[in-house]
């Protein structure tokens, strides 16, 4: 008893120390990380750092590189094409995020509840445009939509109508909100069934002993079961709607006067880079991008954590 | 792999979801025709335009223009289009389609390699600066494309190695989805209790990890390729700015650039809509099968992943 303050003395620093064989584990944990780690930093950290270098000079045709502070940041959040093309991707989050994650969410429910007759073929069909590049599907839905031998437009010519253009100013934007809900909603109902296949049996008993129907089951019992997978959706869905540039960029060839070079962020910060051939612009049209993605990622976790607190 | 994975095919969480599913077997005569209907027209909605793309691909140009899109053609021409893909421009086609093969193949496989090691690291072993670390990988998914296409191709362009399938191969093995997935995975599936067994044998940790954990991981490790296996084969922003020779294209360039000849044929070009609608269904039908022969696998791979989100 009396020994133990000066044994307290002495302990704290040797329990800090590993014992040899933590020491072989952490060498382990290491060997096993560095691979990945030395790709991660060539491929992702040095490029960042890279980026954001670039994005502090502007290049002029006379005197090469020159140190331009945050120029191109001040430029950029007055650019009109970038912040229209933000803003229409800010749009875009707000119509189609919610409508490819609710029809996600439903088609996940109803497969789970085993009410609906064929649910393996339903589940493969819905998922199967995940494995569709997404050029390929752009090209095909661009002729879908077209008029020159598009079925959509066949279909309105055959019972008398006039032929849709769902390739025109005021369509486009729809159009593109309905390939990319058709490339995505089977990823995110596979994320949301898989979550929901793993949701207790008791749990659910639970509710049916409770005389709770299928309806009231799903909104009140697994719903709030399956929230984490619903907010990594979310998230991804986020950062997927502000990154988009395939779709775009391949309607571009198909509707050149409708879709500009700066529909998208992406789409813009490409062509500022490897057609204006300014790159400096563009890493920082990219930065800000990035920072934008952040905040709305960050803003909607936060709400969700203080949605649960107030439960 | 496959002996690896039926012996063990799903980890925790997948057993529970058996449990349900046998108790779900009293319940079937619950089905309900409205929402069965209901699904019918959404799979009706996602599979018709691939259906169209099939039979499209049986029909000669003139064909597209002049018949019904959801009929075949008097005239089938589907043996006639597929040659006509794999020889035109000296036989483009097959050279994507091998490109294809080796950027998604190399790519995917040496990214699942490191994710595998990576996220079995970070769940298994507390290590200094663990947590830290892959906090930044986490964070890195919110990356814009552009902010690291452009940098990373002004520095290959510096090394020279803009124009190689190395251009391609080198970015996609980061994948630090892959790395999340397998953490979740791994933490789930390796118990603790089998590592401490090894190591009283006297087994060193190299060995727990080949012979003992990757045994574990089996579903976990099939999840992580396929998704990077599709992620590499549909990309079509890095090699867009890296290659600018026809010959190193995969399938999703080339088939871009047919198209931007299709609709815009000028100077004696003739529009290629069949051999790009042709094209399109055959590269479409290698990831699909992937899928559907490995969907037991991913399936119960990706629902860990989704428990912890």
């Amino acid at each position: 008893m009396t020994a133990a303050p000066a044994l307290a003395a002495v302990r704290p620093p040797r329990r800090r120390r590993a014992t040899p064989a933590k020491r072989r584990q952490w060498i382990a944990a290491y060997v096993l990380i560095i691979p990945f780690l030395v790709v991660f930093i060539a491929m992702l950290v040095v490029p960042l750092v890279y980026s954001g270098w670039l994005s502090l000079f502007t290049s002029q045709l006379i005197g090469g590189q020159q140190f331009a502070g945050l120029t191109n940041y001040v430029n950029a959040v007055t650019d009109p094409k970038f912040l229209s093309s933000v803003g229409r991707m800010g749009l875009f989050l707000l119509v189609q995020v919610p409508i490819m994650l609710a029809l996600a969410l439903f088609f996940a429910l109803a497969l789970d509840s085993n009410r609906v007759r064929g649910k393996r073929f339903i589940r493969l069909a819905i998922f199967v445009p995940y494995a569709v590049p997404s050029v390929v599907a752009t090209l095909m839905w661009g002729y879908l939509y077209g008029k020159d031998f598009g079925p959509i437009s066949q279909f309105f010519q055959a019972i008398g109508l006039g032929t849709p253009d769902l390739l025109s100013n005021q369509t486009i934007f729809g159009s593109l909100v309905n390939i990319v809900t058709w490339e995505f909603v089977g990823y995110n109902m596979i994320i949301l069934y898989a979550a929901l296949r793993t949701i207790p049996a008791e749990l659910l008993d639970a509710a049916e002993v409770d005389g709770a129907g299928a309806w009231r089951t799903a909104w009140s019992v697994k719903i709030p079961a399956i929230r984490p997978a619903i907010l990594l959706t979310v998230i991804f869905s986020i950062i997927g709607s502000f990154q988009l540039f395939n779709e775009p960029n391949l309607l571009h060839g198909v509707a050149p006067n409708v879709i500009g070079t700066s529909y998208t962020p992406n789409l813009y910060a490409f062509n500022v880079a490897f057609v204006n051939q300014d790159v400096n612009y563009a890493a920082s049209l990219a930065f800000i991008l990035g920072i934008v993605i952040m905040i709305v990622s960050y803003v909607v976790q936060l709400s969700t954590n203080r949605a649960e607190r107030n439960r | 792999m496959t002996a690896v994975a039926t012996a063990r095919p799903a980890a925790g969480a997948a057993t529970r979801a058996k449990g349900r599913k046998r108790r779900a077997v009293a319940r079937d005569d619950r089905r309900s025709t409205l929402l069965s209907i209901v699904m019918w027209l959404a799979a009706a909605y996602f599979l018709l335009p691939l259906v169209w793309l099939l039979i499209s691909a049986t029909k000669t140009t003139g064909d597209l223009f002049s018949t019904f899109g959801y009929w075949f053609a008097p005239h089938f021409g589907l043996w006639d289009n597929i040659v006509r893909t794999f020889t035109y421009e000296d036989g483009a086609f097959g050279r994507w389609i091998l490109n294809t093969i080796l950027y998604a193949g190399a790519g995917s496989i040496g990214a699942t390699i490191l994710s595998t090691m990576a996220g079995y690291a970070f769940a298994k072993y507390e290590f200094p600066g663990g947590k830290a670390i892959f906090s930044v990988v986490l964070g890195s998914i919110m990356i814009p494309l552009t902010a690291l296409a452009i940098p990373t191709y002004l520095l290959f362009s510096g090394a020279g190695l803009t124009d190689t399938p190395l251009a391609v191969i080198i970015p996609s093995l980061i994948s630090p989805f892959g790395v999340y997935l397998m953490r979740v995975y791994a933490a789930d599936s390796v118990p603790d209790s089998i590592l401490e067994a090894a190591r009283v044998d006297g087994a060193g940790e190299g060995r727990i990890f080949l012979q003992v954990a990757l045994r574990q991981l089996g579903p976990g490790i099939v999840t992580v390729f396929l998704f990077a296996l599709v992620a590499t084969w549909n990309n079509y922003f890095l090699p867009l700015i890296m290659l600018n020779s026809s010959q190193f294209f995969p399938l999703t360039v080339g088939l871009a650039h047919w198209q931007a000849t299709a609709t815009n044929p000028s100077g004696g070009n003739t529009p290629l809509f069949d051999i790009v609608i042709t094209g399109s269904v055959i590269s479409v039908l290698p990831l699909v099968a992937a899928f559907l022969y490995l969907q037991r696998y991913w399936q119960s791979g990706l629902g860990t992943g989704a428990v912890k989100g």
